[in-house]
């Protein structure tokens, strides 16, 4: 299943094989998936429908639309996380660095380590610190590298806008954090594992308008490095901080495009109904 | 009836419900009140360092002691939790994490009637599976019987605990790429350690004072134990003996041991206690 190593990417992780890609990186300006007639079913309700689109690599693409219109379902089948539903079926194709993610030869955990993830509900864990947090995901995947462990970590919550926050309180639990922290360092977790693209489902919906703020210019921040996908309730939280969107109606993809065309000259009527708040 | 008679009458009722409810939350608390000042009268003048430290000795020689069935009673537990908890943690796993809810609803209904049985069919069930074929009374066979007690007992609690962590958990772990086994045992049972080791405590302090399972199992010895092949001392096995004994002197020790036994069972609940006290401290 694993190719050979890319030169760049040997560094000292000798156990780390979830950063080799499953074939060949993609061309720079390939997508980063390639989402072909994408269904999924819940038991017998279609909460897909037939959905193609091509999610551009390192860029940030907002999903909005209705509650219960799809748009987590959708991201949960970019790194198969669905499949912790019982009785899910899906059919159709995601091509992740010209692989079906859905062949019978993928690992679902080889998967989610490229393809990481940031939930609504802040979620450290309550047993760990803040430094144990952000390291798990390397140290249960077999890293035991202490200098690489300790370069990540700083790392990591430096790029999620942690690190000034936390630096002196790296040993104190994960969850005497506030709110907004938390959510940060949730997405250092996420990126310490070095995946390639992150999804977002509504990462700031539980949070007040400043901590909002923090995590929408650290996506602005993060597109240099990652393909962002976000799940967005609010609508101009997608206009500020994405470069493309999609809308989501009943299961199916009605409209994607720039996000700038979308918010001004939508070209269906769903989407602009949606958008001025005709419905929704 | 004017409006103050018919409050009058409501208000009586109300006083007798719930001086009713008083007297039953009374009978509730009485009889360990009851245990403790029985058994503190009547044992503590006998609990000394012989008691701890010596044999038991004939009828009439001063200074015997239980040592040997402390002692026993130690190995029997420890025993019969090699068995009992990992049995009993990892079915409580299969439960809370891997089973399909048909098997789940036949484990649990399986458990819960387990749960049921008289503990003196476990010493039946282990008499005729090891003490028959090997001819012999012995620690194994009371641990074993005192292990198949704890099983579904640790069961039970381990998926109740396990299912209290809440699901955001377990999908963050697997969305890093974690494999289910490592998020279970790293991330859910970790969350939920405090719980398991509560269910565990729980169950040693229920097997703690069962003499049942062990009349023809362990059987009882008066002499300290050589081999776990061979038979060996319980504190309920001589309480047991000593209580059904004509002799003043081993009622009085026989009085002596039950105190120790509530004891430990107290402490283990205080134990408990602590625990969950914690617990809920982290979860608020």
């Amino acid at each position: 299943m694993i190719e050979t190593l890319p030169a760049m990417q040997t560094t000292r992780v000798r156990t780390v094989d979830f950063m080799q890609p499953l074939t060949d990186q993609p061309q720079p300006d390939a997508p980063a998936f390639g989402v072909k007639n994408l269904s999924m079913w819940y038991g017998a309700k279609e909460a897909i429908k037939n959905v193609t689109i091509d999610v551009p690599a390192k860029r940030v693409t907002a999903i909005i639309g209705p509650s219960g219109c799809g748009k987590s379902t959708f991201l949960r089948c970019l790194n198969r996380m669905h499949e912790l539903v019982p009785r899910t079926r899906v059919e159709g194709e995601v091509l992740f660095a010209g692989q079906n993610l859905y062949s019978p030869d993928v690992d679902p955990a080889m998967i989610r380590r490229r393809i990481g993830m940031v939930f609504q509900k802040s979620n450290p864990f309550p047993t760990m610190s803040i430094a144990e947090n952000v390291l798990v995901g390397l140290k249960l995947n077999g890293v035991r590298d202490r200098n690489l462990l300790n370069e990540r970590l700083e790392k990591s919550l430096r790029m999620a806008a942690l690190w000034s926050e936390v630096k002196d309180d790296l040993r104190k639990p994960g969850i005497s954090l506030s709110g907004g922290q938390q959510q940060r360092l949730c997405i250092a977790r996420a990126i310490a594992i070095e995946p390639e693209v992150l999804l977002m489902d509504e990462p700031a919906s539980a949070l007040d308008p400043i901590a909002t703020m923090k995590i929408e210019e650290l996506i602005t921040e993060l597109k240099a490095n990652y393909t962002i996908v976000i799940v967005t309730h609010n609508m101009q939280q997608a206009s500020r901080c994405s470069d493309f969107t999609a809308f989501f109606y009943m299961g199916a993809l009605i409209e994607f495009a720039n996000t700038a065309k979308i918010f001004s000259n939508p070209t269906r009527r769903q989407t602009e109904d949606y958008i001025t708040g005709r419905f929704g | 009836m004017s409006g103050s008679a018919n409050h009058q009458f409501r208000k009586a009722k109300s006083l007798i419900a719930s001086l009713l409810c008083s007297v039953a939350a009374l009978l509730v608390i009485a009889p360990l009140g009851l245990i403790f000042f029985y058994l503190l009268r009547s044992g503590l003048s006998s609990l000394n360092v012989a008691f701890f430290t010596n044999l038991p000795r004939p009828v009439g020689e001063p200074g015997g002691g239980m040592a040997n069935a402390i002692v026993g009673s130690g190995e029997l537990l420890a025993l019969a939790s090699l068995i009992g908890v990992p049995v009993g943690v990892l079915g409580g796993v299969y439960l809370a994490e891997y089973g399909t809810a048909r098997v789940n609803a036949l484990l649990r209904f399986v458990a819960d009637v387990l749960n049921g049985v008289p503990s003196i069919i476990w010493g039946v069930v282990v008499y005729g599976l090891i003490v028959l074929p090997f001819k012999s009374f012995s620690a194994y066979a009371g641990s074993l019987a005192l292990g198949f007690m704890m099983i579904p007992l640790i069961m039970r609690t381990t998926e109740e605990v396990l299912l209290l962590v809440p699901g955001g958990y377990r999908e963050a772990a697997l969305a890093l790429g974690i494999s289910r086994w490592k998020t279970i045992v790293h991330i859910v049972m970790k969350t939920a350690s405090k719980g398991i080791v509560t269910g565990v405590l729980l169950a040693l302090a229920r097997i703690a004072g069962e003499t049942a399972p062990l009349l023809f199992t362990a059987f009882g010895n008066r002499f300290w134990n050589r081999s776990l092949a061979e038979p060996i001392a319980a504190l309920p096995l001589q309480i047991f003996t000593y209580a059904i004994s004509p002799y003043d002197d081993w009622h009085r020790q026989a009085w002596a041991g039950a105190l120790l036994l509530v004891a430990m069972i107290f402490l283990i609940n205080l134990l408990v206690r602590f625990l969950t006290r914690g617990r809920a401290a982290r979860v608020a």
